[in-house]
């Protein structure tokens, strides 16, 4: 099987998973069914996975689990490429004093760890909720893919097809969107692919740092952290959300391979 | 070269000078600002909290918050810290030695292996081993790195005992040791979290590797050699390997802001008390200029290391000295 084949299959099964979790998970993810009882218990029939510290059904959790971490990196990659496809546009059509304080802006948000930015605004705000988590993993994401873009932009801007749709009158409006767009996608989609799971790793840490989705509401990354000082006692919690992060991120990175090959006939 | 450092050097202070503009604006952009925290403690008066307000100068209009910040920024004063009854810039004084440490430490076992890997998946592509190591790298760049933190301390530290599982040395018996033992000490402490930052960035090494090595076998030189009768060994060894490492040392220096993302978690799970550990502490308490302070020296500690790999990179690529 061709890598794009297995990356879509792997993406495709976790998407379903995601959209139909709420039939196929056995409880609510976030109901605490009997704090006397059920804390911590193993595996078993009633619960495939097991339950955690507050009697939560851990297999119902990781299921809606795949529901934000998905949810959180298509569409904090949906802003970050959207923004830095634009600025990148921007900035290597424009050239002179705009490209040049755009790219200084890049290079500094390219030279804060990322972690460390999203700490520094998420120290200050009070109440994370995932639409504010996926806003700020979005806007603080786009430096990588406005280089790219930009410097396919640069590239493709001196090409004839581009001089000859010049030559006949074309406006930059419609040589960006008709010309240049559709000749620099490809290293875009092929990044933004790579990039949700980079998002999904970036939001696990988040979430395991306490700083991320907000608990009751699962995260793979919260599982972790609510599994990490019982992985003496209870090491399936923090297990099976690990795996399904592992998995989730090599789904992404095939299919990121994959739609490379496909694009760009030189990986081949 | 030395103009050439000067001219980097330069570049760097203007990405630091963006990067505090960048930390002012995103500071102020979060909706409330550092006391509303504090405003909205039930048992904290409301004219003690306008106090401190006035203080901080945070009732000043933005661009004299703005230039103030600048000027305290240029003295090297990132502000007191909010829970630590002492300046930002003592807490991170205490902290870096052990970050730089370990990411140190994490870079070398990231290219050794990470460099190894991807040399022989290169040096043999599309063999059986080559797609063996693929699904191997794939998984490393895949996994959460405070999960894969996880997983290394409760095995080798808690089950075998091999290792220690928190700080950087033996808080009993550091303090009797010689001094070989002390040095021995704090390597033991310092195996489990480099293994870890270091594991999970040697998978993306190895696919940049593997790339640079495809393309310099395919290079013309590498026929030549061949075609003198060479060994293979010595033509993938000395000919298409020297030149494969070039696009891996300037890596290096793009590796960096990942280390340092990565020491946050690290540092976390094996309880090591450095500049990520201080920011992800900082947090928990709301303490933001520990935070920002953090942030501010991590982005200086990456404008530094992409100095170092492009000096690295012009020392060992003569195509890129400048014709004289």
């Amino acid at each position: 099987m061709s890598r794009l084949r297995l990356g879509i299959t792997l993406v495709s099964l976790l998407a379903i998973v995601a959209i139909i979790a709420p039939l196929i998970a056995p409880y609510d993810p976030t109901v605490q069914l009997d704090l006397a009882t059920l804390r911590n218990a193993a595996p078993s029939f009633a619960h495939p996975l097991g339950t955690d510290l507050y009697s939560r059904d851990l297999l119902s959790r990781l299921l809606y689990g795949a529901r934000i971490s998905l949810l959180i990196g298509l569409l904090a990659v949906a802003i970050s490429v959207s923004v830095g496809t634009s600025v990148g546009l921007v900035a290597g059509f424009s050239g002179g004093v705009i490209d040049i304080v755009l790219m200084r802006i890049v290079d500094a948000g390219l030279a804060i760890p990322k972690i460390f930015i999203l700490l520094v605004v998420l120290a200050l705000w009070e109440d994370v909720t995932v639409a504010v988590l996926i806003g700020i993993l979005g806007f603080t994401g786009w430096f990588g893919v406005s280089r790219i873009a930009r410097a396919e932009v640069l590239s493709a801007r001196e090409r004839e097809y581009v001089a000859a749709a010049r030559a006949l009158g074309a406006g930059p409006i419609r040589l960006i969107a008709r010309h240049i767009l559709p000749n620099i996608a490809a290293p875009i989609i092929v990044a933004a692919t790579l990039g949700v799971g980079q998002v999904i790793l970036v939001e696990a840490g988040l979430s395991y740092l306490g700083v991320g989705v907000p608990p009751p509401q699962p995260s793979w990354g919260n599982i972790i952290r609510d599994g990490q000082d019982l992985i003496r006692t209870a090491p399936w919690i923090s297990t099976t959300a690990g795996l399904a992060i592992v998995l989730t991120v090599v789904a992404f990175s095939i299919l990121g391979d994959g739609v490379r090959e496909l694009l760009d006939p030189r990986e081949r | 070269m030395v103009r050439y450092v000067m001219g980097r050097l330069a570049q760097g202070v203007v990405v630091v000078f963006v990067v505090v503009t960048l930390t002012f604006i995103l500071i102020h952009a979060a909706p409330g600002d550092p006391l509303t925290s504090l405003a909205n403690e039930p048992n904290v008066r409301p004219e003690v909290v306008e106090q401190m307000r006035r203080n901080l100068g945070l009732d000043r209009p933005l661009h004299v918050q703005y230039v103030r910040y600048l000027g305290r920024m240029l003295r090297g004063d990132l502000g007191v810290s909010l829970t630590q009854h002492r300046s930002v810039a003592a807490a991170i004084r205490d902290a870096i030695p052990n970050t730089i440490l370990l990411a140190l430490a994490a870079l070398l076992i990231d290219f050794g292996i990470g460099v190894s890997a991807g040399a022989f998946q290169g040096a043999h592509p599309r063999s059986r081993r080559d797609r063996t190591l693929t699904a191997v790298t794939i998984t490393l760049y895949s996994i959460p790195v405070f999960w894969l933190g996880m997983v290394l301390l409760f095995l080798f530290g808690e089950q075998l005992y091999w290792f220690p599982v928190a700080g950087v040395t033996d808080p009993v018996t550091y303090p009797f040791r010689s001094g070989l033992g002390k040095v021995a000490d704090r390597l033991h402490h310092l195996v489990l979290p480099a293994l870890t930052l270091g594991l999970a960035g040697a998978g993306y090494t190895a696919r940049q590797q593997r790339a640079a090595m495809i393309e310099a076998i395919g290079q013309d030189f590498v026929r030549t050699a061949r075609a003198k009768g060479l060994r293979e060994r010595l033509v993938v060894g000395r000919h298409a390997l020297r030149n494969a490492l070039l696009p891996t040392i300037a890596l290096a220096g793009l590796a960096f802001p990942a280390l340092l993302s990565g020491t946050v978690l690290v540092e976390t799970v094996f309880s090591w008390p450095g500049l990520g550990r201080l920011a992800a502490d900082a947090i928990g308490r709301r303490d933001y200029p520990i935070v920002t302070g953090a942030a501010l020296v991590a982005a200086v500690l990456v404008v530094l290391g992409n100095l170092a790999a492009d000096v690295a990179t012009r020392i060992a690529d003569p195509r890129t000295k400048p014709a004289s």
